[in-house]
């Protein structure tokens, strides 16, 4: 498969293996802040072909992981609302709230319906004219952009059935309050290739040069990973601390300026809830007053009381890379992919799923 | 001539609309001498040996798709499952649930191949059964079909059969149904070069057991694909399975659609394929049967049974890491069968 089997050639994963095996003298521990390395990193078994002196950590890259209670609380509540369908992407329909699911609302008879792009949720607000379409935005600054287009589509085609209740997320101040926090004994970070895309590389300028940790940009094919660990055990063997970009192909210093204007234009920065790291300045996206009759925070009434997470689920302390996920007591005994307790085994790009999926007996 | 026009509650009735569906559809392309008797039971006289008997429902949507269709799918399937025992097949029954409104054009579609399937199985249709229901009380139409075969004295092939140090090895691409079939959905528009693998192993498996008399299990990995039947051979014989992931076939364009759709081929399903364990000297002996039959020209040894942590099982990648293979969890799937 072209574009796709060059960055999977056995013959070069094995020689870049074998070259942070020969680079890596000084153990060290690098996070990669993006769930799709960690699961590339297990679906691969690339983490088996690191030498015992590199050690990846996941971090809360993953959007439904990092995703509230209180989050999934009001969305369940809008599910309860007559008149109203929850349009989402599929993994989010799963999570438990502190009240059940999305997918429990369904199966009582609620409107749920998973979509695959913002702009399919616009669609069926214009099949169901009768009823009001409520579409969850959750992500980061890679999927923040098409919700944007997808608001203006709906105010373009003059949908007056259409709202979003948003829960998006912002990586850089997420990278900032989990440096604030407890030292996690980190050497460096891998970069997500996609986010970056959009949002370029300045925030990790002083993560580099103020905090000293190395940061690499990284693709999420096989060999785009591990020459990404080259680079950053390279940098640490070799004393330095930059900003550097394995993922060239898509990766660009400057981001994406037409997407972030694009997100900036429909929305702006706002104190968000998240999974494991609490309230975060500036951390969320909310639609701006310009935009404000597509919220369906002000639509609809979605107060909602306290959220209550299950007592044992330490998703949050997975989240933020202070355990792996086998030190979870719940972990693949009452808590697994098909009955999932917590966030991170039930997306795809959990943390708690890739281990349990590929690394259950580690 | 072919019947026109489309299926009314009538035809359920047991009446004169339904005496036209029997003879007219049913007895034209299906009918033998045992369904020619039109009595309550078909009497049958097996040839020795001990009888397998297994039953599958067939609800796949859409009913017609690249490679094959419902009624090929639905003698396929259960000639199979039959055929994993190490049994020969020899008769089918067949229960019809038709939607009021179905085009009969289509129904005498679906009926023709089944007939053509079983000619190429060699099975008998020896009993059937039809049902309409309501407009909306099914989706077009469901076959039920119950496939009833003779083993051998001797001959104990089955999933619990597998030992540490035998060979796994499978009779071609995987994947290509369950792909197939998501592609064929609206929406899509997918135009990629994918069919369904839909075919009866009967002839295949037979050749295997008469080539190795060390053949262990055979299976066709269908609904959760080639990951899960192997967990579930792993679990029942209490050994552990290693994978070469770069030995497993996958035809590039299967490949390419799971990329772009975010799916695994070992997950998904196969109706032409099956996995065969067997001693491993004799692993060889099974490649060449294999590859000798038109449905095993792509098949491949890919792994090995292993004693530690039974009812493991492993891959190695391609790119030289190592991972667990897990059973198929969680994902809601669609109608594929």
């Amino acid at each position: 498969m072209k574009h796709v089997d060059e960055y999977r050639d056995p013959a070069m994963a094995k020689e870049l293996a074998a070259q942070i095996r020969r680079a890596s003298k000084t153990p060290v521990r690098f996070m990669e802040l993006c769930g799709t390395h960690t699961m590339a990193l297990a679906r691969h078994g690339l983490h088996t072909m690191l030498p015992p002196t590199v050690a990846m950590v996941s971090g809360p890259g993953c959007p439904v992981c990092v995703t509230a209670t209180e989050e999934i609380d009001r969305a369940v509540k809008l599910a309860q609302t007559p008149g109203v369908v929850v349009a989402t992407f599929g993994d989010l329909v799963r999570v438990p709230g502190s009240h059940g699911s999305l997918a429990a609302q369904r199966a009582a008879g609620a409107a749920v319906e998973v979509v695959y792009s913002p702009l399919d949720a616009v669609a069926l607000a214009e099949r169901r004219s009768g009823e009001q379409v409520v579409f969850l935005g959750i992500g980061f600054e890679t999927t923040a952009p098409t919700v944007a287009a997808a608001l203006l589509t709906a105010e373009k085609q003059g949908l007056t059935n259409f709202s979003v209740l948003s829960a998006h997320k912002l990586l850089p101040p997420a990278l900032a309050a989990l440096l604030a926090g407890p030292d996690l004994g980190l050497g460096g970070f891998l970069c997500p290739g996609h986010v970056t895309t959009v949002i370029g590389t300045a925030c990790y300028q002083p993560v580099a040069h103020e905090r000293g940790l190395p940061c690499v940009v990284a693709g999420f094919e096989p060999t785009d990973v591990l020459a990404s660990i080259l680079m950053l055990v390279n940098q640490v063997e070799q004393g330095r601390s930059e900003v550097e970009i394995q993922y060239k192909r898509a990766v660009h210093a400057q981001g994406n300026p037409a997407a972030m204007a694009l997100m900036n234009q429909v929305f702006e920065p706002v104190d968000a809830p998240w999974r494991g790291l609490g309230h975060i300045p500036a951390s969320g996206l909310a639609l701006r007053e310009a935009y404000a009759h597509l919220d369906a925070a002000r639509r609809f009434d979605v107060d909602v009381p306290p959220a209550k997470d299950h007592p044992g689920c330490r998703c949050g302390d997975v989240l933020r890379g202070l355990i792996p996920p086998p030190e979870c007591k719940l972990f693949a005994g009452v808590c697994t992919p098909s009955s999932p307790l917590g966030p991170c085994m039930v997306s795809a790009e959990g943390t708690c799923a890739a281990w349990h999926r590929y690394r259950r007996d580690e | 001539m072919a019947m026109k026009g489309s299926i009314m509650l009538d035809h359920g009735a047991g009446g004169k609309a339904s005496a036209e569906l029997v003879g007219g559809l049913f007895a034209k392309h299906l009918g033998n001498e045992v369904l020619g008797q039109m009595d309550d039971a078909a009497v049958l006289s097996p040839p020795p040996g001990r009888l397998a008997v297994s039953t599958d429902s067939f609800v796949v949507d859409p009913i017609f798709f690249p490679g094959g269709n419902i009624g090929s799918l639905a003698v396929h399937g259960t000639v199979n499952d039959v055929a994993m025992r190490g049994a020969t097949p020899l008769y089918l029954t067949v229960g019809f649930v038709l939607e009021e409104g179905l085009a009969i054009s289509d129904l005498e579609r679906v009926v023709a191949s089944m007939a053509e399937a079983a000619k190429e199985a060699g099975v008998m249709v020896v009993a059937g059964d039809t049902k309409v229901v309501g407009r909306g009380q099914a989706d077009k139409l469901f076959i039920n079909t119950t496939g009833i075969g003779v083993i051998p004295d001797g001959l104990e092939i089955g999933a619990s059969q597998a030992i540490p140090g035998d060979a796994v090895l499978v009779s071609g691409t995987v994947g290509d149904h369950g792909v197939t079939i998501m592609a064929s959905r609206e929406g899509l528009g997918l135009d990629a070069p994918i069919a369904s693998d839909s075919a009866s192993l009967n002839h295949l498996a037979a050749g295997l057991i008469a080539a190795c008399p060390g053949l262990r299990t055979l299976r066709d990995p269908t609904r959760g694909g080639l990951a899960t039947a192997l967990n579930e051979i792993a679990a029942t014989s209490g050994v552990s399975i290693e994978l070469d992931e770069a030995a497993i076939p996958i035809d590039p364009a299967v490949a390419g659609v799971c990329e772009l759709l975010g799916l695994d081929p070992l997950y998904l399903a196969n109706e032409g394929k099956l996995i065969c364990i067997v001693e491993a000297e004799q692993a060889p002996a099974a490649l060449a049967a294999m590859r000798a039959d038109a449905h095993g020209k792509g098949a491949a040894i890919i792994g090995h049974c292993g004693g530690e942590r039974a009812g493991r099982v492993w891959i190695n990648t391609s790119v030289g890491g190592r991972r667990i293979l897990d059973m198929l969890s969680g994902e809601p799937l669609p109608r594929i069968c």
